[in-house]
């Protein structure tokens, strides 16, 4: 295995998945052997912790903080949940996960389990993933009949089921609460916290969520050491991360890299740069829902601090990148577009505010901006902030905006003092 | 009435959960593969199964973007409507769709061949523009491209 991408460097380019052989041959399935060989459960949290793995899926939790919240006594069934909803805006690395290697995320979901005394892990693909769902129903079929699925596991006396959920179709699915109400199968708003899913989660039961990409970490923790994975990384985050850049890019991709790699890094020899003739404006430096980023910003390293620390958030690690022949005022409203139709409808700052903004831009672009909209647009996104609301997609949404209306304010205006789109 | 078949695979999710509500999501989409829409009598027949009614089925149905309370034809085209499909010219080729087909977004032919619906960013977004056509992904769009694809479809 390639030492240096534990999580990409196996996959084949050919595009067809990791059978189960070939994940073996690879070291697949030898972390599991390790944790139910030796290690007790509370063993394969330490080393989740020591190896500062933190959450993919966005928010940057610290992974084996999170097992840990599970209490000893907890009642049964307790649950695991692997996100793979992916309906961010500009993020397709947990595709290729599901896609070309199954058998780490299921692997990493059987450990995920064990570590906090599950029963139960729902794999949970939004719907337009058909392959990848092909590929992980076979995985976990392949993984049933050798023994790492079911009763007893490999004569360890721990037994773990797993099954695949495909959604239906809505971003707030992937909000974990949502989640968990799509699983129970009911409208995917999320619900208020406390109690939070550890204490009551899926069907009221003990229950943890991770993101995709966050659990395919896992089997190479228990495998090769928490020391082996904080030296991937060259920041304090453990590890490597699949970064991502599309946009009018050189080159678009994906890329497994050591986590805190630079922003300029990733664009300049990674993506090949812009595209002939074009400048970058900008970037959305994880998702739809983190806040514009500019050219000063290049050299901060792409790590849950790196890149807070120039006012934005790591977020999903795959970057949405802004050329100077592209508007800003249009990008923002495609933004805001969807944040307004995927609002679950429960917070009044979301659903009446994200709409209003939505039509405030859209004016904009045709032309019929007025003065006071950009006053009007803060006003909104303050409403937006956490705190006001009973999940992060509001805030995610303020991102986008407040921060276009920082760096780009001079395009803003221009839309409304010429009564018109100067891009167009 | 369900059909023989479309029992036998809802009945087959009933072991992956502790109540029978909670498949209700699965077996509409099971129901709306055999008959391509979930009609007010498709939903009586879902309830029947589960337990549910279809008050409760229409309102779970409606919050998902991919269950269909209309009809539609016989194959979906889901073209990315998201930002990165968006700056890579994504309208462009919503236009040459809406142009060749003769249909708005949201509409569907009057052959009924195909229905044209956006969607939330499709995560393959180094190779936008994207669109699924049913079951299948197709990447790097061109309106040559989308004419290819289109005529795949019958
Ligand atoms: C509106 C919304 C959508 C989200 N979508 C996803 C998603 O698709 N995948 C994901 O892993 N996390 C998503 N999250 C974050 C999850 O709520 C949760 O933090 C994450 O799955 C936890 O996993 P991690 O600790 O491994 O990162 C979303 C959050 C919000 C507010
Ligand atoms: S912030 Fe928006 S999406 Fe989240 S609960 Fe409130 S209304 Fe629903």
């Amino acid at each position: 295995m390639p030492d240096d991408k534990p999580l990409t460097g196996n996959m084949r380019s050919d595009g067809v998945a990791l059978d189960l052989k070939a994940y073996e041959r690879a070291g697949g399935y030898e972390g599991l052997r390790k944790a139910l060989g030796g290690m007790t459960p509370a063993a394969v949290i330490e080393e989740v912790k020591d190896s500062n793995l933190r959450g993919r899926g966005g928010a940057g939790f610290p992974t084996g903080l999170k097992w840990s919240f599970i209490p000893d006594k907890a009642p049964h069934p307790r649950y695991v949940v692997a996100n793979g909803d992916e309906m961010e805006p500009g993020t397709f690395k947990d595709r290729i996960l599901v896609e070309l290697d199954p058998h780490q995320l299921v692997e990493g979901m059987i450990l995920a389990g064990y570590a906090t005394g599950a029963d139960i892990g729902y794999a949970f693909l939004r719907g337009e993933y058909t392959v990848g769902a092909e590929r992980v129903a076979r995985a976990i079929a392949e993984a049933y009949e050798a023994g790492y699925l079911g009763k007893d596991i490999l004569h360890s006396g721990y037994s773990f089921e797993i099954y695949l959920h495909l959604s239906a179709g809505r971003y707030m699915c992937g909000e974990e609460t949502g989640l968990l109400n799509a699983l129970e199968g009911k409208r995917a708003n999320p619900r208020a916290k406390p109690p939070f899913p550890p204490a009551s989660g899926l069907f009221g039961k003990p229950t943890t969520i991770n993101n995709v990409e966050t659990l395919c970490n896992v089997p190479h923790i228990i495998r090769n050491g928490a020391g082996w994975y904080r030296g991937l990384s060259r920041s304090k985050d453990g590890g490597t991360k699949i970064y991502g850049a599309s946009g009018k890019v050189k080159r678009p991709g994906l890329w497994e890299l050591p986590m805190g790699t630079t922003i300029r890094e990733i664009i300049e020899e990674h993506a090949g740069g812009m595209r002939d003739g074009l400048q970058l404006r900008g970037l959305l430096p994880g998702g739809a829902s983190t806040d514009f980023l500019t050219g000063e910003h290049l050299d901060a390293p792409m790590d849950f601090a790196g890149v807070q620390s120039v006012g934005s958030r790591l977020g999903t690690g795959t970057m949405i990148i802004l050329d100077d022949k592209t508007c800003p005022v249009g990008m923002v409203s495609n933004l805001e577009h969807f944040f307004s139709q995927e609002s679950c409808g429960w917070c009044t700052p979301c659903w009446s505010g994200l709409g209003w903004a939505e039509r405030i831009l859209r004016a904009m672009e045709e032309g019929r901006g007025k003065p006071g909209d950009l006053e009007k647009l803060a006003f909104q996104a303050r409403f937006w902030a956490p705190g006001h609301t009973f999940c992060a997609l509001a805030p995610g949404a303020a991102e986008p905006l407040q921060s276009a209306l920082k760096h780009f304010r001079a395009d803003f205006e221009r839309h409304i003092d010429e009564k018109r789109c100067p891009w167009k | 009435m369900l059909t023989p078949e479309e029992r036998t695979e809802i009945e087959a999710e009933f072991p992956h959960y502790p109540n029978r509500k909670a498949v209700c999501i699965d077996a509409m989409k099971i129901v709306q593969k055999h008959r391509g829409w979930l009609s007010d009598e498709a939903l009586d027949d879902i309830g029947e199964l589960l337990g549910m009614s279809s008050t409760d089925l229409d309102g779970v149905a409606t919050f998902y973007n991919l269950l269909f309370r209309r009809p539609v034809g016989r194959h979906v085209i889901y073209l990315c409507d998201s930002v990165s499909c968006w700056i890579m010219g994504g309208d462009q080729q919503r236009n040459h769709i809406c142009k060749r087909l003769g249909i708005a977004s949201g509409e569907t032919t009057a052959d009924g061949r195909f229905t044209l619906l956006p969607v939330v960013c499709l995560g393959a977004c180094d190779h936008a523009p994207v669109m699924m056509v049913d079951q299948d992904t197709h990447r790097d769009l061109t309106p040559e491209k989308i004419d290819q694809i289109l005529e795949q479809y019958d």
